[in-house]
């Protein structure tokens, strides 16, 4: 990408298409002419994954984890299911595994060959988590990822990395945040973060 | 024929720092959405497969100067190109995917999973040692766990085969395991103090008993 493009569709891109955008454009309209795609329907998915399908998901799971002692057992079991019965299901979530943070060990995930991420619970993946400095480092060098994100962990805990690479998709359960056993299950999925359930921080702790 | 992904970064010295972004931060560019929507609204259609769209990508010799998102133009560009998508006259797709079937579509998803076409090789615990040998074609073992020893850890019934798939050889059904390893197998020494278990999910013929 040029220093141009890039200045272009990083800030100014309402006032005049880059080259990528007309690009983009140019494929949409032949992919559309030739009977492929609705464009109807491209504006559907857009708003699923901007506003309904999205780590505010994943959140409502781990809280129900943390509420609900047979649902956690079901989770940890069964995650697919578990899942699939607080309504989240589907692409790139059809095959979920659910793995807990416990004080002895951290889980942390990243896809080292693409960008697989549990879309149905996390919804789309944070560029950081698709870029090159992510995926080449978690793997070898995991302490010095989180420490990036500003996680320090105990020598003592055991770092446990999982690389999606086929189908399964992984959520991290968390640990339940200490001083939180007076709250209920809302007030719980707002202390998730993201990043906690890809292993890469920790849940909010209680205020 | 040779083949280079240039999207196995495991473990490579890359530098750069990790850029994090707020939660509802997902797309950088008005065009990024529409991309994402038609890779996922090709789906469908039957032009390619997840396997394939891969091998795509990563074969692009380009591929480490792209953003993401340019990744996935690029390779609906070219697979469109090579399919005769945008011909004079395209083959039929498979289904199209309409507006008001598009959310039930993504919420059934599309599961790779398939009959086991034999029992499962391997079992829970056993010691296992990944392939050594890095195949001419896609493949979803990476460089750093070729010809490591390890132990299966999970089951997860068969997978459509990537290898297969993706050169359009067909879906070909095989065994899906979770391989874990203690970070010293894979890094050696140096590492050791970091105290860690990477796992892979690793299919079948990528596999030998250890």
């Amino acid at each position: 990408m040029s220093e141009h493009e890039h200045h272009d569709h990083e800030e100014h891109a309402q006032r005049a298409p880059s080259a990528l955008e007309l690009r983009v454009r140019a494929l949409e309209a032949l992919l559309t002419e030739k009977g492929y795609i609705d464009p109807a329907a491209l504006d559907v998915l857009i708003d699923a994954y901007q506003t309904k399908i999205g780590p505010r998901n994943g959140a409502q799971v781990v809280a129900r984890a943390w509420c609900d002692p047979e649902f956690r057992r079901w989770l940890l079991k069964d995650a697919t299911s578990a899942i699939a019965s607080l309504g989240f299901t589907g692409r790139q979530g059809e095959h979920m595994v659910a793995v807990e943070n416990t004080p002895e060990v951290h889980n942390m995930v990243v896809c080292t060959l693409c960008s697989c991420y549990p879309w149905s619970v996390l919804g789309l993946p944070p560029t950081w988590y698709k870029s090159a400095p992510y995926r080449a480092r978690a793997v070898k060098d995991p302490r010095g990822v989180l420490k990036e994100f500003g996680v320090e962990l105990a020598e003592s805990i055991q770092i446990r990395i999982w690389d999606s690479t086929a189908e399964v998709r992984y959520l991290v359960l968390p640990q339940r945040p200490a001083g939180s056993a007076h709250l209920g299950e809302r007030e719980l999925a707002n202390l998730v973060t993201r990043d906690s359930m890809i292993g890469t921080g920790l849940p909010n702790a209680v205020t | 024929m040779t083949y280079r992904s240039h999207a196995d970064l495991g473990g490579l010295d890359v530098p750069g720092a990790i850029v994090q972004e707020p939660e509802g931060e997902i797309f950088h560019a008005p065009w990024e959405p529409r991309v994402m929507a038609m890779v996922v609204a090709m789906g469908p259609t039957g032009m390619s497969s997840i396997d394939l769209n891969r091998a795509t990508r990563e074969t692009l010799p380009n591929y480490r100067s792209l953003s993401y998102y340019e990744i996935w133009l690029a390779a609906l560009e070219k697979l469109a190109a090579q399919k005769g998508v945008l011909g004079e006259s395209p083959p039929a797709p498979k289904q199209v995917l309409r507006a008001e079937s598009a959310m039930a579509a993504i919420k059934r998803g599309f599961p790779a999973s398939r009959s086991a076409p034999a029992p499962a090789r391997f079992l829970v615990g056993d010691r296992v040692r990944t392939s050594a040998v890095q195949p001419p074609h896609h493949t979803r073992l990476p460089g750093y766990a070729r010809g490591k020893v390890g132990v299966i850890e999970r089951v997860h019934g068969a997978h459509v085969f990537p290898d297969s798939n993706a050169q359009e050889l067909g879906e070909a059904p095989q065994w899906l395991y979770t391989v874990a390893f203690d970070a010293r197998e894979i890094w050696g020494d140096s590492v050791a103090l970091q105290r860690s278990i990477i796992s892979v999910d690793a299919f079948e013929p990528y596999l030998e008993p250890a």
